[in-house]
Protein backbone atom coordinates (compact mmCIF):
# COMPACT_ATOMS: atom_id res chain seq x y z
CA UNK A 1 0.00 0.00 0.00
CA UNK A 2 1.21 3.36 -0.51
CA UNK A 3 1.65 5.67 2.05
CA UNK A 4 2.36 9.38 1.08
CA UNK A 5 -0.05 12.03 1.51
CA UNK A 6 -1.85 11.85 -1.46
CA UNK A 7 -1.67 8.07 -1.42
CA UNK A 8 -4.41 6.84 -0.81
CA UNK A 9 -7.61 7.84 -2.31
CA UNK A 10 -9.38 8.49 1.00
CA UNK A 11 -6.62 11.67 1.33
CA UNK A 12 -6.88 12.73 -2.14
CA UNK A 13 -10.52 13.37 -1.82
CA UNK A 14 -10.90 14.79 1.54
CA UNK A 15 -8.07 16.97 -0.13
CA UNK A 16 -10.26 17.95 -3.48
CA UNK A 17 -13.08 18.49 -1.03
CA UNK A 18 -11.83 21.18 1.23
CA UNK A 19 -10.66 22.71 -2.42
CA UNK A 20 -13.95 22.59 -3.38
CA UNK A 21 -15.34 23.81 0.03
CA UNK A 22 -12.83 26.94 0.07
CA UNK A 23 -13.46 28.07 -3.55
CA UNK A 24 -16.92 27.94 -2.82
CA UNK A 25 -16.60 30.08 0.32
CA UNK A 26 -14.40 32.09 -1.30
CA UNK A 27 -16.81 33.11 -3.69
CA UNK A 28 -19.65 33.44 -1.27
CA UNK A 29 -17.28 36.17 1.22
CA UNK A 30 -16.10 37.94 -2.04
CA UNK A 31 -19.62 38.32 -3.22
CA UNK A 32 -20.87 39.56 0.31
CA UNK A 33 -17.53 42.19 0.22
CA UNK A 34 -18.84 43.24 -3.45
CA UNK A 35 -22.42 44.41 -2.42
CA UNK A 36 -21.78 48.07 -3.59
CA UNK A 37 -19.14 47.35 -6.41
CA UNK A 38 -21.13 45.02 -8.23
CA UNK A 39 -24.07 48.32 -8.54
CA UNK A 40 -21.43 50.67 -9.91
CA UNK A 41 -22.20 52.56 -13.07
CA UNK A 42 -19.18 53.93 -15.23
CA UNK A 43 -20.26 54.64 -18.77
CA UNK A 44 -16.99 55.87 -19.59
CA UNK A 45 -16.27 51.90 -19.66
CA UNK A 46 -19.03 50.27 -20.99
CA UNK A 47 -19.00 47.30 -23.58
CA UNK A 48 -15.92 46.56 -23.18
CA UNK A 49 -14.65 43.20 -24.04
CA UNK A 50 -12.95 40.69 -21.60
CA UNK A 51 -9.51 42.50 -21.03
CA UNK A 52 -6.66 42.72 -18.09
CA UNK A 53 -8.40 45.48 -16.35
CA UNK A 54 -11.79 44.14 -16.39
CA UNK A 55 -11.28 39.85 -16.68
CA UNK A 56 -14.88 39.44 -17.74
CA UNK A 57 -15.24 42.52 -19.60
CA UNK A 58 -18.52 45.08 -18.95
CA UNK A 59 -21.76 45.18 -19.77
CA UNK A 60 -24.09 48.47 -21.31
CA UNK A 61 -23.93 50.73 -18.32
CA UNK A 62 -20.26 49.90 -17.76
CA UNK A 63 -20.57 47.35 -14.57
CA UNK A 64 -17.55 45.26 -14.23
CA UNK A 65 -18.95 41.56 -14.89
CA UNK A 66 -16.33 39.85 -13.14
CA UNK A 67 -17.79 41.78 -10.11
CA UNK A 68 -21.38 41.29 -10.92
CA UNK A 69 -20.81 37.25 -11.51
CA UNK A 70 -19.05 36.91 -8.48
CA UNK A 71 -22.08 38.77 -6.31
CA UNK A 72 -24.40 37.11 -8.26
CA UNK A 73 -23.15 33.79 -7.63
CA UNK A 74 -22.82 34.50 -3.99
CA UNK A 75 -26.06 35.62 -4.25
CA UNK A 76 -27.03 32.18 -5.58
CA UNK A 77 -24.90 29.85 -3.68
CA UNK A 78 -26.81 31.80 -0.33
CA UNK A 79 -30.13 30.77 -1.81
CA UNK A 80 -29.23 27.50 -2.74
CA UNK A 81 -27.48 26.81 1.34
CA UNK A 82 -30.55 28.83 2.93
CA UNK A 83 -33.59 26.30 0.87
CA UNK A 84 -31.18 23.06 0.53
CA UNK A 85 -30.98 23.43 4.61
CA UNK A 86 -35.04 24.17 5.24
CA UNK A 87 -35.94 21.15 2.71
CA UNK A 88 -33.59 18.63 4.12
CA UNK A 89 -35.20 19.77 7.21
CA UNK A 90 -38.32 18.98 5.90
CA UNK A 91 -37.25 15.68 4.66
CA UNK A 92 -36.01 15.07 7.81
CA UNK A 93 -39.47 15.70 9.42
CA UNK A 94 -41.82 14.14 7.44
CA UNK A 95 -39.68 10.85 6.33
CA UNK A 96 -38.92 9.78 9.91
CA UNK A 97 -42.56 10.58 11.56
CA UNK A 98 -43.95 8.74 8.80
CA UNK A 99 -41.57 6.01 9.30
CA UNK A 100 -41.86 5.62 13.36
CA UNK A 101 -45.66 6.99 13.28
CA UNK A 102 -46.83 4.38 10.42
CA UNK A 103 -50.66 3.45 9.52
CA UNK A 104 -52.57 6.44 8.22
CA UNK A 105 -49.75 9.24 8.65
CA UNK A 106 -47.70 7.09 6.47
CA UNK A 107 -50.69 6.79 3.94
CA UNK A 108 -50.76 10.56 4.27
CA UNK A 109 -46.87 11.73 4.14
CA UNK A 110 -46.78 9.43 1.13
CA UNK A 111 -49.49 10.87 -0.23
CA UNK A 112 -47.98 14.69 -0.08
CA UNK A 113 -44.64 13.29 -1.76
CA UNK A 114 -46.30 11.89 -4.88
CA UNK A 115 -48.49 15.04 -5.12
CA UNK A 116 -45.89 17.23 -5.31
CA UNK A 117 -43.19 14.18 -7.13
CA UNK A 118 -46.38 14.59 -9.79
CA UNK A 119 -45.90 18.16 -10.48
CA UNK A 120 -42.85 19.34 -12.59
CA UNK A 121 -40.72 21.16 -10.10
CA UNK A 122 -40.07 24.01 -12.06
CA UNK A 123 -44.02 25.17 -12.27
CA UNK A 124 -44.91 24.14 -8.96
CA UNK A 125 -41.80 26.53 -7.89
CA UNK A 126 -42.79 29.22 -10.17
CA UNK A 127 -46.62 29.05 -8.58
CA UNK A 128 -45.37 29.31 -4.76
CA UNK A 129 -42.94 31.98 -5.92
CA UNK A 130 -45.31 33.82 -7.54
CA UNK A 131 -48.35 33.05 -4.82
CA UNK A 132 -45.27 34.89 -2.08
CA UNK A 133 -44.55 37.63 -4.33
CA UNK A 134 -41.30 36.58 -6.01
CA UNK A 135 -38.17 38.14 -4.12
CA UNK A 136 -35.70 35.88 -1.94
CA UNK A 137 -38.64 34.69 0.14
CA UNK A 138 -40.71 33.54 -2.67
CA UNK A 139 -37.77 31.54 -4.60
CA UNK A 140 -36.35 29.93 -0.77
CA UNK A 141 -39.94 29.20 -0.02
CA UNK A 142 -40.69 27.98 -3.87
CA UNK A 143 -37.43 25.81 -3.84
CA UNK A 144 -37.55 24.30 0.04
CA UNK A 145 -40.81 23.28 -0.64
CA UNK A 146 -40.35 21.43 -3.84
CA UNK A 147 -37.12 19.47 -3.16
CA UNK A 148 -38.00 17.74 -0.23
CA UNK A 149 -39.68 14.64 -1.44
CA UNK A 150 -37.28 12.07 -2.88
CA UNK A 151 -34.71 12.73 0.22
CA UNK A 152 -38.04 12.02 2.46
CA UNK A 153 -38.83 8.93 0.64
CA UNK A 154 -35.27 7.83 1.26
CA UNK A 155 -34.89 8.83 4.87
CA UNK A 156 -38.33 6.78 5.73
CA UNK A 157 -37.06 3.86 3.82
CA UNK A 158 -33.89 3.54 5.52
CA UNK A 159 -35.36 4.79 8.72
CA UNK A 160 -38.15 1.56 8.64
CA UNK A 161 -35.13 -0.67 7.25
CA UNK A 162 -33.67 0.38 10.45
CA UNK A 163 -36.38 -0.12 12.88
CA UNK A 164 -36.42 -3.90 11.84
CA UNK A 165 -32.64 -4.64 11.99
CA UNK A 166 -31.72 -7.55 14.30
CA UNK A 167 -28.66 -5.40 15.82
CA UNK A 168 -31.51 -2.43 16.84
CA UNK A 169 -33.92 -5.29 18.27
CA UNK A 170 -31.28 -6.78 20.35
CA UNK A 171 -29.66 -3.54 21.58
CA UNK A 172 -33.45 -3.16 22.75
CA UNK A 173 -33.21 -6.61 24.73
CA UNK A 174 -29.78 -5.87 25.83
CA UNK A 175 -31.42 -3.23 27.74
CA UNK A 176 -30.65 -0.27 25.92
CA UNK A 177 -33.06 2.40 26.01
CA UNK A 178 -34.17 4.92 23.14
CA UNK A 179 -31.79 7.23 23.53
CA UNK A 180 -29.11 4.79 22.87
CA UNK A 181 -30.45 3.27 20.04
CA UNK A 182 -31.13 6.43 18.45
CA UNK A 183 -27.71 8.31 19.42
CA UNK A 184 -25.75 5.21 18.48
CA UNK A 185 -27.54 3.19 16.03
CA UNK A 186 -30.26 5.82 14.39
CA UNK A 187 -27.79 8.83 13.81
CA UNK A 188 -24.60 7.34 12.66
CA UNK A 189 -26.01 5.34 10.02
CA UNK A 190 -29.03 8.37 8.92
CA UNK A 191 -26.52 11.03 8.79
CA UNK A 192 -24.51 10.53 6.49
CA UNK A 193 -27.30 9.95 4.03
CA UNK A 194 -29.18 13.03 5.57
CA UNK A 195 -25.81 15.04 4.96
CA UNK A 196 -25.01 13.67 0.95
CA UNK A 197 -28.61 14.38 0.39
CA UNK A 198 -28.74 17.84 1.60
CA UNK A 199 -25.23 18.60 0.01
CA UNK A 200 -26.86 16.97 -3.29
CA UNK A 201 -30.12 19.73 -3.28
CA UNK A 202 -28.02 22.73 -3.56
CA UNK A 203 -27.05 22.04 -7.40
CA UNK A 204 -31.18 21.79 -8.02
CA UNK A 205 -31.64 25.03 -5.89
CA UNK A 206 -28.97 27.48 -7.22
CA UNK A 207 -30.10 25.64 -11.08
CA UNK A 208 -34.04 26.37 -10.24
CA UNK A 209 -33.05 29.48 -8.46
CA UNK A 210 -31.27 30.89 -11.85
CA UNK A 211 -34.02 29.31 -13.75
CA UNK A 212 -37.24 31.10 -12.48
CA UNK A 213 -35.04 34.50 -11.70
CA UNK A 214 -34.11 34.36 -15.78
CA UNK A 215 -37.64 33.39 -16.54
CA UNK A 216 -38.85 36.76 -14.69
CA UNK A 217 -40.40 35.32 -11.57
CA UNK A 218 -37.66 34.78 -9.09
CA UNK A 219 -35.16 37.63 -7.82
CA UNK A 220 -36.30 41.07 -8.50
CA UNK A 221 -34.15 42.69 -11.20
CA UNK A 222 -31.88 45.43 -9.26
CA UNK A 223 -30.27 42.30 -7.67
CA UNK A 224 -27.04 41.14 -9.52
CA UNK A 225 -28.37 37.73 -9.46
CA UNK A 226 -27.10 34.93 -12.31
CA UNK A 227 -30.60 34.83 -13.37
CA UNK A 228 -30.83 38.39 -14.03
CA UNK A 229 -27.60 38.77 -15.31
CA UNK A 230 -28.07 35.97 -18.18
CA UNK A 231 -31.57 37.12 -19.26
CA UNK A 232 -30.25 41.05 -19.33
CA UNK A 233 -27.79 39.97 -21.29
CA UNK A 234 -30.73 38.24 -24.11
CA UNK A 235 -30.63 41.35 -25.32
CA UNK A 236 -27.04 41.90 -26.49
CA UNK A 237 -25.91 38.84 -27.43
CA UNK A 238 -27.10 39.80 -31.18
CA UNK A 239 -25.16 42.90 -30.86
CA UNK A 240 -22.23 40.43 -30.32
CA UNK A 241 -21.72 41.29 -26.52
CA UNK A 242 -21.04 37.48 -25.95
CA UNK A 243 -18.79 37.93 -22.76
CA UNK A 244 -21.82 39.00 -20.91
CA UNK A 245 -23.47 35.83 -21.20
CA UNK A 246 -20.77 33.11 -21.48
CA UNK A 247 -18.32 33.83 -18.02
CA UNK A 248 -21.85 34.27 -15.85
CA UNK A 249 -23.09 31.02 -17.18
CA UNK A 250 -20.00 29.18 -17.21
CA UNK A 251 -19.39 30.16 -13.14
CA UNK A 252 -23.30 28.87 -12.51
CA UNK A 253 -22.44 25.70 -14.25
CA UNK A 254 -18.88 25.51 -12.59
CA UNK A 255 -20.12 26.25 -9.02
CA UNK A 256 -23.37 23.18 -9.96
CA UNK A 257 -21.06 20.77 -10.98
CA UNK A 258 -18.72 21.62 -7.73
CA UNK A 259 -21.60 20.95 -5.47
CA UNK A 260 -22.48 17.83 -7.20
CA UNK A 261 -19.05 16.55 -7.21
CA UNK A 262 -18.08 17.35 -3.29
CA UNK A 263 -21.81 15.70 -2.82
CA UNK A 264 -20.50 12.34 -4.59
CA UNK A 265 -17.62 12.33 -2.75
CA UNK A 266 -18.88 12.60 0.64
CA UNK A 267 -21.19 10.13 -0.32
CA UNK A 268 -17.88 7.55 -0.49
CA UNK A 269 -16.44 8.89 1.99
CA UNK A 270 -18.91 8.23 4.52
CA UNK A 271 -20.30 4.97 3.07
CA UNK A 272 -19.15 2.24 4.71
CA UNK A 273 -18.39 0.04 1.56
CA UNK A 274 -15.77 2.29 0.10
CA UNK A 275 -14.94 3.79 3.37
CA UNK A 276 -11.68 1.92 3.31
CA UNK A 277 -10.67 2.97 0.03
CA UNK B 1 -35.82 -20.05 37.26
CA UNK B 2 -38.51 -21.71 34.84
CA UNK B 3 -39.54 -21.17 31.44
CA UNK B 4 -42.46 -21.78 30.41
CA UNK B 5 -44.15 -22.11 26.96
CA UNK B 6 -48.12 -22.72 26.59
CA UNK B 7 -50.20 -23.22 23.79
CA UNK B 8 -48.19 -21.29 21.45
CA UNK B 9 -49.76 -20.37 17.73
CA UNK B 10 -48.10 -18.16 15.01
CA UNK B 11 -48.05 -16.90 11.73
CA UNK B 12 -46.83 -14.78 9.67
CA UNK B 13 -49.70 -13.67 7.25
CA UNK B 14 -53.25 -13.65 8.74
CA UNK B 15 -53.98 -16.30 5.66
CA UNK B 16 -51.09 -18.60 6.18
CA UNK B 17 -50.74 -21.61 7.77
CA UNK B 18 -49.80 -21.02 11.35
CA UNK B 19 -45.73 -21.91 11.39
CA UNK B 20 -46.44 -22.79 15.30
CA UNK B 21 -49.50 -24.59 16.41
CA UNK B 22 -50.13 -25.47 19.78
CA UNK B 23 -46.45 -25.71 21.33
CA UNK B 24 -45.88 -26.17 24.90
CA UNK B 25 -43.04 -26.75 26.99
CA UNK B 26 -40.93 -26.03 29.84
CA UNK B 27 -37.46 -26.09 30.99
CA UNK B 28 -35.08 -24.79 33.94
CA UNK B 29 -32.08 -22.81 33.74
CA UNK B 30 -30.59 -26.07 34.48
CA UNK B 31 -31.27 -27.83 31.34
CA UNK B 32 -29.43 -27.89 28.26
CA UNK B 33 -33.11 -28.41 25.58
CA UNK B 34 -31.95 -29.70 21.83
CA UNK B 35 -34.32 -29.02 19.06
CA UNK B 36 -34.16 -30.94 15.87
CA UNK B 37 -36.32 -30.08 12.88
CA UNK B 38 -36.32 -30.06 9.35
CA UNK B 39 -36.00 -26.90 7.62
CA UNK B 40 -39.00 -24.68 7.66
CA UNK B 41 -40.55 -25.95 10.41
CA UNK B 42 -40.48 -22.86 12.72
CA UNK B 43 -37.31 -23.33 14.90
CA UNK B 44 -36.01 -20.00 14.09
CA UNK B 45 -39.55 -18.83 14.54
CA UNK B 46 -39.39 -20.36 18.33
CA UNK B 47 -36.38 -18.68 19.23
CA UNK B 48 -37.77 -15.50 18.48
CA UNK B 49 -41.02 -15.95 20.21
CA UNK B 50 -39.20 -16.95 23.13
CA UNK B 51 -36.35 -14.45 22.82
CA UNK B 52 -39.60 -11.53 22.40
CA UNK B 53 -38.26 -10.22 19.12
CA UNK B 54 -42.14 -11.72 17.79
CA UNK B 55 -45.53 -11.76 19.82
CA UNK B 56 -47.32 -14.95 19.63
CA UNK B 57 -50.64 -15.08 18.00
CA UNK B 58 -51.92 -17.11 20.94
CA UNK B 59 -50.51 -18.46 23.90
CA UNK B 60 -48.07 -16.81 26.11
CA UNK B 61 -44.46 -17.58 27.35
CA UNK B 62 -43.78 -17.14 31.41
CA UNK B 63 -40.13 -16.70 32.96
CA UNK B 64 -41.28 -17.81 36.27
CA UNK B 65 -45.07 -16.98 35.84
CA UNK B 66 -43.89 -13.44 34.70
CA UNK B 67 -44.95 -12.79 30.58
CA UNK B 68 -41.40 -12.11 29.15
CA UNK B 69 -42.81 -9.03 26.92
CA UNK B 70 -43.07 -7.28 30.23
CA UNK B 71 -39.68 -7.30 30.89
CA UNK B 72 -38.03 -4.14 30.62
CA UNK B 73 -34.23 -3.19 30.38
CA UNK B 74 -31.90 -6.13 29.72
CA UNK B 75 -33.99 -9.49 29.12
CA UNK B 76 -32.37 -12.86 31.03
CA UNK B 77 -33.45 -14.62 27.80
CA UNK B 78 -31.01 -13.92 25.72
CA UNK B 79 -30.79 -14.98 21.67
CA UNK B 80 -27.81 -15.93 19.60
CA UNK B 81 -28.79 -15.32 16.06
CA UNK B 82 -28.15 -17.39 13.15
CA UNK B 83 -26.56 -14.87 10.89
CA UNK B 84 -24.25 -13.13 12.88
CA UNK B 85 -23.63 -10.26 10.06
CA UNK B 86 -27.00 -9.28 11.13
CA UNK B 87 -26.78 -9.24 14.36
CA UNK B 88 -24.18 -6.22 14.59
CA UNK B 89 -24.49 -2.60 13.94
CA UNK B 90 -21.07 -2.55 11.14
CA UNK B 91 -20.65 1.21 12.07
CA UNK B 92 -19.22 0.04 15.36
CA UNK B 93 -15.68 -1.47 16.37
CA UNK B 94 -16.17 -4.49 18.19
CA UNK B 95 -15.46 -3.30 21.83
CA UNK B 96 -18.17 -1.05 21.30
CA UNK B 97 -20.24 -4.15 20.27
CA UNK B 98 -19.05 -6.21 23.33
CA UNK B 99 -19.71 -2.95 25.40
CA UNK B 100 -23.62 -3.50 24.46
CA UNK B 101 -23.48 -6.64 26.54
CA UNK B 102 -24.09 -6.44 30.57
CA UNK B 103 -20.97 -6.59 32.29
CA UNK B 104 -18.93 -9.37 29.81
CA UNK B 105 -16.56 -11.04 32.03
CA UNK B 106 -12.80 -11.16 31.14
CA UNK B 107 -12.88 -14.92 31.21
CA UNK B 108 -15.92 -14.90 28.78
CA UNK B 109 -13.40 -13.01 25.97
CA UNK B 110 -10.63 -15.26 26.58
CA UNK B 111 -12.68 -18.52 26.13
CA UNK B 112 -14.41 -17.50 23.62
CA UNK B 113 -10.95 -17.33 21.99
CA UNK B 114 -11.23 -13.24 21.06
CA UNK B 115 -8.29 -11.75 20.27
CA UNK B 116 -6.79 -8.62 21.72
CA UNK B 117 -6.41 -6.65 18.22
CA UNK B 118 -10.23 -8.09 17.11
CA UNK B 119 -11.42 -5.43 19.70
CA UNK B 120 -10.50 -2.90 17.10
CA UNK B 121 -11.76 -4.03 14.03
CA UNK B 122 -15.16 -3.24 12.86
CA UNK B 123 -17.71 -5.75 11.78
CA UNK B 124 -17.10 -6.28 7.68
CA UNK B 125 -13.11 -7.02 9.10
CA UNK B 126 -14.01 -10.48 11.27
CA UNK B 127 -15.12 -13.59 9.64
CA UNK B 128 -18.49 -15.33 9.93
CA UNK B 129 -17.05 -17.50 12.92
CA UNK B 130 -14.65 -14.65 14.76
CA UNK B 131 -18.19 -12.27 14.62
CA UNK B 132 -20.15 -15.24 15.63
CA UNK B 133 -17.43 -15.53 18.96
CA UNK B 134 -18.36 -12.09 19.81
CA UNK B 135 -22.01 -12.33 19.95
CA UNK B 136 -22.12 -15.46 21.95
CA UNK B 137 -19.63 -13.56 24.51
CA UNK B 138 -21.89 -10.40 24.27
CA UNK B 139 -25.12 -12.64 25.35
CA UNK B 140 -23.44 -14.38 28.16
CA UNK B 141 -24.08 -11.24 30.14
CA UNK B 142 -24.11 -11.40 34.19
CA UNK B 143 -27.81 -11.28 33.85
CA UNK B 144 -28.84 -13.61 31.57
CA UNK B 145 -30.60 -16.82 32.82
CA UNK B 146 -31.56 -18.88 29.77
CA UNK B 147 -29.79 -18.56 26.11
CA UNK B 148 -31.05 -19.35 22.64
CA UNK B 149 -29.25 -20.44 20.17
CA UNK B 150 -30.05 -20.85 16.67
CA UNK B 151 -27.42 -22.71 14.54
CA UNK B 152 -24.85 -20.78 16.41
CA UNK B 153 -21.95 -22.98 15.19
CA UNK B 154 -23.28 -24.02 11.76
CA UNK B 155 -20.56 -21.90 10.01
CA UNK B 156 -17.67 -22.95 11.93
CA UNK B 157 -15.21 -25.66 11.35
CA UNK B 158 -14.93 -28.76 13.30
CA UNK B 159 -12.16 -27.63 15.88
CA UNK B 160 -13.69 -24.21 16.52
CA UNK B 161 -16.87 -25.93 17.24
CA UNK B 162 -15.70 -28.18 19.86
CA UNK B 163 -13.71 -25.00 21.43
CA UNK B 164 -16.72 -22.53 21.72
CA UNK B 165 -18.83 -25.66 22.84
CA UNK B 166 -16.12 -26.62 25.52
CA UNK B 167 -16.33 -23.43 27.04
CA UNK B 168 -19.67 -22.71 26.75
CA UNK B 169 -21.13 -26.23 28.61
CA UNK B 170 -18.53 -25.38 31.42
CA UNK B 171 -19.94 -21.21 31.66
CA UNK B 172 -23.32 -22.21 31.58
CA UNK B 173 -23.09 -25.19 34.27
CA UNK B 174 -21.20 -23.37 36.78
CA UNK B 175 -23.62 -20.36 36.35
CA UNK B 176 -26.25 -22.26 35.74
CA UNK B 177 -27.85 -20.73 32.47
CA UNK B 178 -30.55 -22.94 30.55
CA UNK B 179 -30.08 -23.22 26.92
CA UNK B 180 -32.13 -24.16 23.95
CA UNK B 181 -30.04 -25.20 21.20
CA UNK B 182 -31.35 -25.75 17.94
CA UNK B 183 -29.39 -27.54 14.85
CA UNK B 184 -29.73 -29.85 12.04
CA UNK B 185 -26.51 -32.16 13.75
CA UNK B 186 -27.83 -34.78 16.00
CA UNK B 187 -24.79 -35.78 16.83
CA UNK B 188 -23.79 -32.38 18.42
CA UNK B 189 -27.72 -32.09 20.15
CA UNK B 190 -26.93 -35.61 21.93
CA UNK B 191 -23.70 -34.69 23.04
CA UNK B 192 -24.43 -31.27 24.09
CA UNK B 193 -27.92 -31.88 25.52
CA UNK B 194 -29.48 -32.95 28.67
CA UNK B 195 -33.16 -33.92 26.68
CA UNK B 196 -34.08 -33.35 23.81
CA UNK B 197 -37.32 -31.55 22.92
CA UNK B 198 -40.20 -33.05 20.88
CA UNK B 199 -42.57 -30.95 19.62
CA UNK B 200 -42.45 -30.54 15.82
Amino acid sequence: MRTGFFGNRRRRMIFCLCIMILFLLGICVWGLCLEEAAKVTDFSRKNLSPCPAYLFGTDWMGRDMLVRTVRGLSLSIFIGILSAVISAGIALFFGTISAVMGHWVDGLVNGIIDLVMGIPHILLLLLISVALGKGVFGVVTGVALTHWPSLARLIRAEVIQLKESPYIQIAGKLGKGKGYVIRKHMIPHLLPQFIVGLVLIFPHAILHEASITFLGFGLSSEQPAVGIILSESMRYLVTGEWWLAVFPGLFLVLVVVLFYVSGENLRRLLSPGTVHE
Amino acid sequence: MRLEVNNLIYRYHKKALPVLEEISFSMTNEERVGVAAPSGRGKTTLCKLIGGYLVPEQGEILLDGKSVMEYRGYCPIQMIWQQPELAVNPRLRMKEVLAEGDQIAERVIHGMGIEEDWLERFPTELSGGELQRFLIARALGQRTRFLLMDEITAMLDLITQSQIWNFLLQEVQERKIGLLVVSHSRPLLNQVCTRMLSVF
